[in-house]
């Protein structure tokens, strides 16, 4: 009972979170990658050890790239990032790297994405985010259609909705602080990380409203007239450990997957590692006592 | 007792030479080794939008067939092994930008670049009429506007090389298939006396004036060839006048090494995931846990065949996908070990609490996983890229074995050990918490 009696609280909590998230969002907003703006990006590695930036710069003149930078990775690559390339640039740009093949060089990886190619993903992107929304909550409404006695199935459907929201802005708002900050980038994985986010956090949700609906069913045969706020706050301490355990073992691997995994799937791992925190945070702390919160706001009316 | 022994002993069985076909297809030059994407072979993947915007609607498919069929040959040409060619039609979402695509996978890293080149040099034929304007205010030349006819390098059978009959000057042969040879005979039939200009990539080649309907369905390229230049179209042609213009979107471009490092940190990332959580699951869950890791064992071996036997792609973020299906498919186990032991509080014999377990907590698995697969289907239609696609068909394969072992698998086994007794030992055995 101890959450749903201080759910204001926790209310304020996530309301800070969320705030901050927006602020950041809107102040900075996302760092987003070629896979969004389109540009090219070119890792190289001089196998026989690497000339200085100032020198690459000088040969890279002549190439009229534009705006451009040069970034070291490891211990003898380079991350080199410039507008979109034609195929033709992209050889006479591996050509100025090896200083007119004087130096051994090994292109690991370019990528080169076209603005119009950028423009379908962000639309894809904030579609299939819609979509998986309404997806989502229109299955709460069916699963828990026959529930209505106090709290319409449909309010079960918008709270999720409010908790969905929630789990995504944070995310986005960590990783619109490490754009800033950290230069780092959301790419269309970043998209993908938030939808599982919002498949994964419906989990917990669906675990303690599934826990509520069984109570109700209860208290009706057994006649026990518990007040609906005694048994949403029973159903959240009866289900508080499996919650937390669930989405520990999916956390426990994700932080393997963030230091052991590879780096093409770190940042991708951090994103859902902070959604599923978030995620579990909202279905045990907000989703269930908003719950309470709507049928207090009903009897008021 | 007897019956689910039996059980469990053939699903043990039935695992283990499932784990035996996994390693074995692995170590032989066998059909069923793991399929790897570009991001962990090397290879390039390259995005081209095709210009439709002159062909009829209902030719749209015909001639996106006909390029893919094209560059396919172009590229099998150049040796490159087991290359993918698709074309892909966006739908709504995708906006009317980039109708059509053409999405073209070169495995492997040698040669790669000439291939590229060379798709993208690969020459478009048209066929258009030019007609003579009035001249515009203040000139004397007329103005020349191109109205195409339709009939392009699409309609084209093959095409030979010849040596003009008075000066020997290289010629280009140029047969039509039948529905070229009606195009052609009805343009020229209509257009006596006309302009009917032959254009490569937009060039004019040559522009002949039509004398007469012609009905055999071939025409004659003469213009300023050497022997060389007209030798070189002609090859072109025959293996690739392309239908429609095509442009390069996106190239993608990864080295061998920065892959084979991405498997080598996805399988030990995996390997430590697995024994984190099988750790994890004995501490908390002591035996229903130990029932739950052979369950997972059996759920890992399973979802590696069925990767080999459809086959599916493995991409990094597939292989992230697996690992985070691995976390996420003991949440089942968890669901209904928790419901076990607040039915043994309840005080039910331990055969109850075990069957009242897996009942009661069924209809949170199916509503909690049916959402995950919600995301997966959309994940998967929706996917702007082929990694994404990798990754929500690896996570819904997750999710649907994973409802089959920790439900099935795991009730199997456990009744399968056949506690009856109750005293303290079993029922600390079965309860939970460190």
């Amino acid at each position: 009972m101890f959450i749903v009696n201080n759910r204001k609280i926790f209310y304020l909590i996530s309301a800070v979170l969320v705030g901050a998230s927006i602020v950041a969002l809107a102040i900075w907003g996302l760092n987003l990658s070629i896979d969004f703006k389109g540009g090219a990006i070119a890792e190289i590695s001089y196998p026989d050890g690497k000339p200085t930036v100032a020198e690459i710069e000088k040969n890279l003149e002549k190439l009229n790239l534009g705006e451009h930078s040069i970034r070291p990775v490891g211990e003898n690559g380079y991350l080199l990032r410039t507008r979109e390339l034609a195929e033709t640039e992209r050889a006479s740009l591996l050509k100025a790297l090896t200083f007119d093949d004087a130096q051994k060089i090994i292109e690991e990886r370019f990528d080169s994405i076209g603005p119009l190619l950028g423009k379908e993903a962000v639309r894809k992107s904030l579609f299939s985010i819609i979509l998986v929304i309404i997806c989502i909550v229109l299955f709460i409404t069916f699963a828990f259609r026959k529930v209505s006695e106090p709290v319409a199935s449909w309010k079960y459907g918008l709270i999720t909705v409010l908790a969905l929201v929630h789990d995504v802005l944070i995310p986005a708002g960590v990783f619109a602080v490490l754009g800033h900050f950290k230069g780092v980038e959301v790419d269309t994985l970043f998209v993908t990380a938030l939808l599982v986010v919002l498949g994964f956090s419906v989990h917990d949700t669906i675990v303690v409203f599934d826990r509520v609906r069984e109570n109700l069913k209860i208290n009706r045969e057994t006649r026990a007239k518990k007040s609906f706020e005694q048994i949403v706050g029973e159903s959240i301490s009866q289900t508080f450990v499996r919650s937390i355990n669930t989405s520990l073992t999916t956390v426990l691997v994700l932080i393997v997957l963030l230091f052991v995994g590879a780096v093409s799937t770190k940042l991708f791992s951090l994103a859902l590692i902070i959604g599923i925190i978030a995620g579990t945070y909202s279905s045990i702390f907000i989703g269930s006592t908003l719950l309470v919160t709507a049928e207090k706001f009903q009897q008021k009316n | 007792m007897f019956k689910q022994r039996i059980i469990a002993l053939l699903v043990i069985v039935a695992a283990v030479g499932i784990g035996y076909f996994v390693y074995q297809t692995e170590s032989s030059n066998s059909n069923y080794n793991f399929k790897l994407g570009l991001d962990l072979n090397g290879g390039s993947h390259l995005v081209y939008q095709a210009d439709v915007s002159e062909v009829a609607a209902g030719d749209i498919a015909s001639s996106m067939e006909a390029l893919r069929n094209v560059i396919e040959r172009r590229v099998n040409l150049f040796g490159v092994s087991e290359p993918i060619v698709q074309t892909e039609s966006a739908g709504l979402i995708a906006g009317k930008t980039i109708a059509q695509k053409l999405i073209v996978e070169l495995p492997g890293v040698a040669n790669i670049d000439k291939a590229i080149e060379m798709i993208g040099k690969t020459p478009l034929l048209e066929f258009k009429l030019v007609q003579e304007g009035p001249p515009a205010a203040g000139t004397t030349t007329p103005t020349l506007t191109l109205i195409p006819t339709g009939l392009t390098g699409r309609l084209l059978k093959r095409a030979a090389l010849e040596f003009g009959q008075n000066i020997g000057e290289p010629q280009v042969l140029i047969n039509f298939t039948d529905e070229g040879k009606e195009l052609f005979a009805q343009i020229t039939k209509n257009n006596v006396g006309r302009v009917l200009g032959i254009f490569l990539d937009g060039e004019p080649l040559s522009l002949p004036v039509v004398r007469e309907e012609i009905r055999d369905g071939s025409a004659v390229i003469s213009g300023a060839f050497t022997p060389a230049e007209a030798k070189l179209l002609v090859r072109d042609l025959n293996y690739g006048a392309l239908p429609v213009p095509i442009k390069l979107l996106s190239t993608q471009k990864i080295g061998a090494s920065l892959g084979a490092d991405a498997v080598k940190a996805g399988v030990k990332a995996g390997e430590i995931a697995f024994i984190v959580i099988a750790i994890f699951l004995i501490l908390w869950y002591r035996l229903p846990g130990t029932v739950a890791i052979v369950a997972l064992a059996i759920y890992v071996v399973l979802n590696l065949a069925i990767f080999k036997l459809i086959p599916v792609t493995l991409t990094a973020a597939g292989i992230a996908g697996f690992i985070l299906s691995v976390g996420m498919a003991v949440d089942a186990n968890i669901l209904i070990f928790e419901r076990l032991k607040e039915e043994l509080r309840r005080g039910r014999t331990l055969q109850d609490a075990i069957h009242e377990g897996f009942t009661r907590a069924w209809t949170s698995i199916r509503d909690s996983n049916l959402s995950s697969i919600i995301t997966a289907v959309i994940l998967f239609w929706l996917a702007s890229t082929s990694v994404i696609k990798g990754f929500a068909l690896v996570f819904g394969i997750g999710v649907l074995t994973s409802m089959l072992t920790a439900i099935t698998v795991s009730r199997t086994l456990l009744l399968a050990l056949g506690v009856k007794k109750e005293n303290k030992i079993t029922r600390f055995l079965f309860s939970c918490g460190i």
